[in-house]
Order: C-alpha cells, then structure tokens, then sequence
C-alpha cells in the first residue's frame, strides 16, 4: 500500500490537476477541442460511475475489490442439508428405517437440490427402496421453485426417471412438493408431499404430513395400478432442543389403493397399515 | 476485556493534559470521573491495528475481531477541522477495513473495499488522512465481511472547533452492540436455510387461546387466516434475536454490568451509538427524563423524552440530569424483546441499578404490512387497539385521521409548500412481485410521528422523527430539482433482501447524483421490517416537516409499511456506498453505489478561480465553491 501513501502526497499537491483532469477529459468526450496547457499531469480517462476511486488507487486493485463486492453482496452461495424425517417404523413386529432428506447448495434465484427417500429392514438388514435426485432448481415465484433433474432408484430396481416439480410454501404455511417422473420405460408416475408445521409451544411442533403417489398407467414390475398408488398421512411431534436438532414420536397410516392394492393382497400383503415411529428431524 | 495498559496510559494522560490546562473539557476527565471503561485516543496522530483476540463477554471465553486489543475498539477524540492521520495496521488474515461512519471525508478515505478503496490486505497499513466540517458523535467499523459482527466498531467524538452549544459537566459514550458466540458467515447461512430459526416468539397454540378469549374465536381465525395466506409472521420483529445474540453496552453485557458515576446536580451528556449488527434498540433511562440534543451527530433543538428507538448506525446525544441520588438503570432493549443490555448510572462505582423485567412483544399490525392504517378505519381490527383510534377520531385528532398523513400536514406547514411531492419530476420504479419480492406495499404511509416499532403504547413519551428540529438552520435550504423513488424489498421467506427487487450483484450500476444538485429521495418500505438506511458522505435532511431546520441524519429508520422523503445536497464527488445498515441484509445485497459526478460547469468555473492549496476536506474554507456552500450560504441570507 506504500504507493498509496506516496500517492496522496501527490494529490495534496496537485489538488487543482486532479480536479482539471477530470474536466478536460470530459470536454474531450464531449467533443470540444481544449488545450491542456497548464494541465502538466497524465491525462486520465474521465470519471466513470462506480469506478471513481481509479484516480487515486491502482485501478487493477480495484476491479477486483469491485468483482469481489459484486460476488459477496447478493451472491454468496449457501448450503443447507435437511432430514426431514429420519425414523424407525414400527408395524407388528417388523422394524424398518426410513429417511426422507434434501439438500440444496447455490444462490438466491439457482440452486443444486439433491431428494432422498428411502425404506431399509432392520430386521433383514436390506433396503426395500432408495432412491436419489439430483435437481435444478429455480425460484420461479416469492415462494416456488420449479425443480428439474433426474432420480436414480437404487431399489427395488435400478431405475431411471426423468423429474419435473414444483416445490414451495403455499398460502397458510402448507409445505408443498409435487413431481412428475418419466422412466427410461416411458412410465409416467407423480408424487405429492403437504406437510404443515403446527406450534404447540415454541419447541413443541405437531406436524400433519401426507405423502402420495400416483400413476398413469399399470406397471407391472413396480407392482403399481394405474391411478392413486399409495398414501402415507402421518402425525409426528417433535421438541426442538436446537431449531436443527429436533427428536419426535409419531404415528402414520399407509395405505395402497386401486389396482396397486389388488396386487398387494395377491401377493398376501395387507393394503394398508398404521406404522408407529420414533425418529430425528434435523438441519444444518 | 481492555488492553489495560492503554488504557491506564490514556488516563493519565488525560490527567496531566486536565491538570496543565486548567480549564477541562469534559472529555478530558480521568477515566474515574468519565468514559469509563473505554480506552481513548485524542490527538491528530492515531495508530490503529486491526487483530483477532481471545476476550471474555458475558463471562464466556471467546474470540473477537478489535482494535488495538479492545472491543469496542477505542474512543477517537479530534477537533473538528484539524488535519488527522490514522494508521490502519491489518493484523488479520484476511482484508479489513475502516469506514467513519457519519463522517464527511474526502470518498478515497471512505473506507469501503470495491467501492472507495481496495481495502486492507493483511499486514499491510493503510493511512487514513482527513479534516471534517463537522462536530459531534459518530463511530467507526469495518467495512468488510461480517467483521462488524465480531466487535471491530468503536466510537468516535468530534470536538466543536468553537464552543458548544451543548453545556454538560460530565459525558458518557454507550455503544450498543449485539454479540454471538457463533461464526457469523453460519448465522448468516442459517437464515438462508430457515430465516425463522432464531424467532422464539411466534405464535402457538396457547397465543391462539388467548386471543380466542379476548377477541373471539371468528376474529381470532380471521386473523390467523390474514397472516397465513400472506405467508408472512406478525412475529417477525427481528432476524437475530436474544435466543442468539447476548446484547452489549460498550462491550458488556448485563451481567458483566456497565456503570457510569455521577454527583448529584450534574448535567451529563450520554453519547449513545447503535453499533449493533442487526438489532435495533428501545433505549430508556427508567425514572430519568433524557433530553435529546444530538442526532446522527448534529445538533437538535431539545427534546425531552423518556424513550427512543434507536436503529442501527443512529446515534443520539441526550442530557440528563440525576434528581435522586441512585443507581439509574440504563436500558437497550431489542425491538423485539428478545433480551436486553442494562448499565448502570449511579452515585458510586460499582453499583447496580435494579434492571426492570423485559416487556411483552407487540405484534406486527396491518400498518406494518404496507396497508395503511386499517385498525383506524374500523374494518380489520389488529392488534394496536382500535378503541383508542376511535376516540381519536371523536375528538378529530387529525394525525390519527386515516387519510391524513403526515406529508399532507407539512403542505401546510409554510416552508414546505414549496416541497410539494408533484412539482417535482419523480423517477419510481416499476415493480412486480417475484422471488426477490414477497410483497409491495399497497398503501404506505407516512410513520414519521410515530415512535417506532412496539412503542406505540407504552405509558411514557416517545421520540419521533417528527419532533426533531435541527438547532443551526439548514445549511442548503434549495428545493429538491427532482425525486427519485426506492423500494426496500425482501422475500422473508428466502431471506433475500434488496432495494427495487435486485441486490447489489444484479444491478446494473450506481445511481448517479450529479454534484452540486438538490434532490428529493423516497424510500418506500415494502418490507415487514424497519430498515436503517445509510447514505455515506452526504446527509439525509429528513422531510419531516422541519422547514428550514429540517433534523440532518446520515442514517434514517424506514419503518414497515412506510414511505418517507429525505433531500440530499450532492456536495461531495465520488463513489459512496448507500444500503441498509442491518449487517445481513447488507451482505444479502441490500446495498446501492450513489456515484455523485463531477459538474463540468462547475468545474470549469472553480479552475479560474479556485486556489491550488484546495483540499477537499476542509469543506467549511471559503475556497470549497466547488461544493456549493458560496451559493448556499447567500441562500441563509436570504432567509
């Protein structure tokens, strides 16, 4: 910064040259013919908006303080990882572990969204379903953002789907999130996600969740009837210890319906359960 | 907390300079008698390092970013219109910077990295030199990042070149400041993931009950339905509450407790500064009546009152005058009563004043939501009690008429005929809602003559913005040539926050003022939250019905749903940065360059005449013609 020091003595001194500067260069722009006689320093270029400081910095240093202001204000990236649910369900003796998660990393408007959801035994140890996305998403609205990518399903078959959604808050606090999926198969199947945070206390949280699923046409190697498929309607309360950190207890119906039902009792399931679960909703 | 030896070092020298003189400034009491527990610096010369330090607050180890080892850093004590030097020694690792807040420098000495200058790299020592036009109370941060956040602020005190108006035996310097223990860049984050996360206030159940109770289960549902189709919070007073931050008075909090002496029949002058992050202050003196002489620095005709809001960046000077002989208890309560930071003011060191308990928090109405003042007119009755509106409107109390606002009272008001709102050309934006805009404002009112968020009914006087009168008369009494409108907008929701929808990321380029103009800027609140807005290197003249002695302040307090006018003098060419003074709406892009271009008449005219010893500094020299005061000043006397 030593040329900085040095440069404001200069300034000081030639105060009326630094103030002439800016005036003949601008009677130039402006296309009149001026002899700078008596104006004995380099010529500058005329003052530009924004970038006024390049008369007393090195403009090289300021660019890139500018570019960096640009960046930090308005577009910084942020993070954030959520599972939402994180629980053991608890039906007749059988245990499972289901998680339901996103995370997302960008700026305010474009965003990278990642969703999984899926379904492991604990009694056998294997994962009856599992699938991730990988989304762009794009704030389309105050509270919408439109989200486009692809889903892998690990399980129960390896599977790949096309995704289209709208996700965001709608009137009256209602968390929503609706997808449509297309296969590698050309089957088109949609997910609907509501959920609503009710406050007991400031900690205490009752949240009513339904999730459901449908299908355009009968497929047969997901077991799935065209129509509504399946819904899972579940009440979970948590505590928040953290705002991030938050156990629960709950209980949730799920239920097949339709020709996916029809299949389930053929292959000696019932087609619908209440599941009691215990689990952790938590964000960082 | 203090670098003690600096700090015993600048009493004495504080002593031998009162001993020597005979004749002592207030400021220059030892420490026991005044500034106590603030290391000071006077002079012309002033050495500053910037560094990380282990510190304790609240009795909790932790660290801070300070200056020359103190948080707040040290008090800087000049005399209006000498030459200063400031050394600016980066000892972090990573850029800082300082910016005088309030202070009319020359913009190269502003202190704003990418705007004014490339900042501090580490290290390095960047030499601040200037004289100011000005006296009284201001205060200086970092410009940089959240440094802000973690202590790099402290105060600073102008001394009148001449005598002061303001005549006290014994003065204090408050900073109220806002602490976490947390990375502020993960504060930050968080609000980007869920910007409710640190309100413990919202409403539940049990609020349902109550309200059921009191006002009927309809009203109660009706009322839930408003705010829920809305998607918006009547709790969302603050980003940052008590649940995270712990609130300072010059660097301690209520338990490390603050305290101040005085004797009885004293006059004392308490310099209070907002250097928060994001929390804005109700600040009371419970049992003492403080009269304000001081905004933003300049000097106010008095006003006496009991409590002021007190945004981030404002500062105010107030003179109290102790009856009782005890301890008085010196109050910053957060605007959403989340917590507080109490001192003490009392007849002996050490003690403790009884702290009163915090109030209940007052919901957000209508009103604050940009939609005028419905619970006047009877039909959306919330929570601001529309019994009392009604007997106003009996009494044809006119302030209170819906309709009537303040900007319609000021047409009458002799000297501001000629400020009119549609003489002028007025540039206003054209705005949609969207991402970055949650909502508009419907139907913004003017709130200068109201006291500030939640103080609406409380039992004692309130300041308002209405009521300040400055005490010189304007310096630059020109009608505005031309109005130029900005909207304050935010989506809560995604915790954007912006001026006219775009951050300072998007937007194209400054908003250029050309030198030597008058103009009129409105801001309009769309927002649910009061803003301070900061304008560097030139002052707001609030149009508040002030006429000629319109209060002059480089930091005014938008409320919600509001729309206020304030008329700027374009003296100063260079690039000044402009944005709201909340550090996080700032760093979410709330932030505009005014670049105010140099007038090539102007300067055309100044060449033949002006000598080559100018210097921009010295504002007040009969040689800154450039700057307009040749012209203004045959205005006053036409006055």
């Amino acid at each position: 910064m030593t040329h900085i020091n040095k440069r404001w003595s200069q300034l000081t001194l030639c105060c009326f040259a630094a103030l002439a500067v800016p005036f003949s260069a601008l009677a130039q722009t402006s296309g009149m013919t001026s002899e700078s006689t008596e104006e004995t320093t380099v010529e500058k270029p005329a003052p530009v908006a924004g970038q006024q400081a390049d008369a007393y910095y090195s403009k090289d240093e300021m660019e890139k303080s500018r570019e960096e202001l640009k960046k930090m204000l308005g577009n910084r990236k942020t993070g954030s990882i959520l599972f939402n649910q994180f629980e053991a369900q608890s039906v007749n003796g059988s245990e499972d572990l289901y998680w339901n998660g996103q995370a997302w990393y960008g700026g305010d408007i474009n965003k990278i969204w990642f969703k999984s959801e899926g379904l492991v035994s604990l009694n056998s140890g294997k994962a009856d379903d599992a699938e991730l996305q990988a989304l762009w998403s794009r704030a389309i609205s105050p509270y919408f953002n439109l989200q486009t990518g692809i889903r892998h399903d690990f399980k129960p078959k390896g599977l790949d789907h096309a995704v289209f959604g709208v996700q965001g808050l709608a009137p009256y606090w209602f968390e929503v999130d609706v997808s449509g999926y297309l296969s590698t198969k050309g089957d088109v199947t949609a997910r609907a996600e509501i959920e609503y945070d009710y406050r007991l206390t400031q900690r205490l949280i009752l949240q009513p969740r339904i999730e459901a699923n449908f299908s355009a046409q009968d497929i047969a190697e997901r077991d799935l009837g065209s129509g509504l498929t399946d819904v899972n309607a579940g009440l979970r309360m948590r505590y928040e210890i953290k705002r991030q950190f938050a156990p629960y207890l709950g209980v949730e119906w799920q239920g097949k319906f339709g020709g996916t039902r029809d299949i389930a009792k053929l292959a000696g399931n019932s087609g619908d359960q209440t599941v009691f679960l215990v689990g952790i909703r938590s964000w960082y | 907390m203090y670098n003690r030896r600096r700090f015993l070092k600048t009493t004495i020298g504080a002593g031998a300079l009162a001993s020597a003189s005979g004749l002592v400034p207030a400021w220059a009491r030892p420490a026991s008698d005044g500034n106590l527990g603030i290391p000071s610096l006077t002079g012309n010369q002033f050495d500053l390092s910037i560094d990380k330090f282990p510190i304790r607050i609240d009795g909790r180890a932790t660290e801070a970013i300070g200056v020359n080892g103190s948080v707040p850093a040290p008090l800087i004590r000049f005399r209006e219109g000498d030459d200063i030097v400031l050394n600016v020694t980066n000892a972090l690792e990573e850029d800082t910077s300082i910016h005088w807040h309030g202070l009319l420098v020359p913009f190269e000495m502003d202190g704003v990295p990418g705007v004014a200058f490339p900042g501090i790299k580490p290290g390095e020592t960047f030499q601040y030199k200037f004289a100011v036009p000005q006296n009284g109370t201001y205060w200086y941060h970092s410009h940089s990042g959240l440094q802000e956040q973690l202590g790099h602020f402290g105060p600073i005190i102008v001394d009148p070149a001449g005598s002061d108006p303001v005549v006290y035996d014994r003065e204090y310097v408050l900073m109220l400041s806002d602490f976490t223990f947390e990375n502020p860049y993960r504060l930050f984050s968080k609000l980007k993931a869920n910007s409710g996360s640190f309100n413990f206030q919202k409403r539940t159940a049990a609020d349902f009950m109550r309200d059921a109770g009191e006002k009927g289960l309809a009203e109660t549902i009706r009322d839930r339905a408003n705010w829920g189709k809305m998607r918006m919070s009547p709790t969302d007073w603050s980003d940052i509450t008590g649940a995270q931050y712990t609130y300072l008075i010059n660097g301690h909090s209520s338990a490390d407790n603050w305290n101040a002496v005085f004797k009885e029949g004293e006059r004392i002058r308490l310099r209070i500064i907002n250097a928060a992050a994001m929390t804005i202050f109700n600040f009371r003196i419970p049992g003492l009546p403080m009269t304000v002489v001081a905004a933003d620095g300049l000097n106010v005709q008095p006003v006496e009152t009991d409590e002021f809001q007190i945004g981030v960046a404002e500062t105010y000077d107030v003179i109290v005058t102790p009856e009782q002989i005890k301890a008085y208890a010196l109050v910053a309560e957060a605007i959403d009563r989340s917590g507080m930071a109490v001192a003490t003011l009392g007849p002996e060191p050490g003690m403790k004043a009884q702290a009163p308990a915090l109030r209940e928090p007052v919901p957000l109405t209508m009103k604050d939501m940009g939609m005028g003042d419905m619970s006047a007119m009877g039909g959306m009755q919330m929570d601001n009690g529309s019994k009392a509106d009604m007997s106003n409107m009996a009494g044809m109390d006119a302030p209170t008429m819906p309709g009537m606002d303040h900007s319609m009272m000021e047409g009458m008001n002799g000297n501001d005929m000629v400020e009119g709102r549609d003489a002028i050309p007025l540039i206003a934006p054209d705005l949609k809602t969207g991402p970055s805009i949650a909502k508009l404002a419907m139907a913004p009112t003017s709130r200068l003559d109201e006291p500030g968020q939640g103080l609406n009914d409380v039992a004692h006087r309130t300041l308002t913005y209405s009521q300040l009168r400055s005490l010189e008369p304007n310096p630059d009494q020109r009608s505005p040539a031309r109005e130029i409108e900005l909207h304050l907008t935010s989506n809560m929701e995604r915790y954007m926050w912006s001026f006219d929808g775009l951050t300072w990321s998007e937007v194209d380029g400054p908003i250029i003022f050309n030198e030597g103009e008058r103009l009129r800027l409105t801001l309009v609140n769309d927002t649910m939250m009061p803003h301070p807005i900061h304008l560097h290197g030139m002052f707001f003249d609030v149009v508040n019905g002030g006429g000629s002695h319109k209060p002059r302040k480089h930091t005014i307090t938008v409320k919600p749903g509001e729309k206020l006018s304030v008329d700027i003098s374009a003296e100063h060419v260079g690039d000044w940065a402009f944005h709201c003074h909340l550090l996080y709406h700032m760093e979410a892009g709330m932030f505009r360059v005014v670049s105010v271009m140099p007038n090539k008449s102007k300067t055309e005219a100044n060449m033949m005449t002006m000598p080559m010893a100018l210097e921009h500094p010295q504002m007040k020299q009969p040689s800154m013609d450039m700057n307009d005061h040749g012209s203004m000043k045959m205005q006053d006397q036409e006055q």
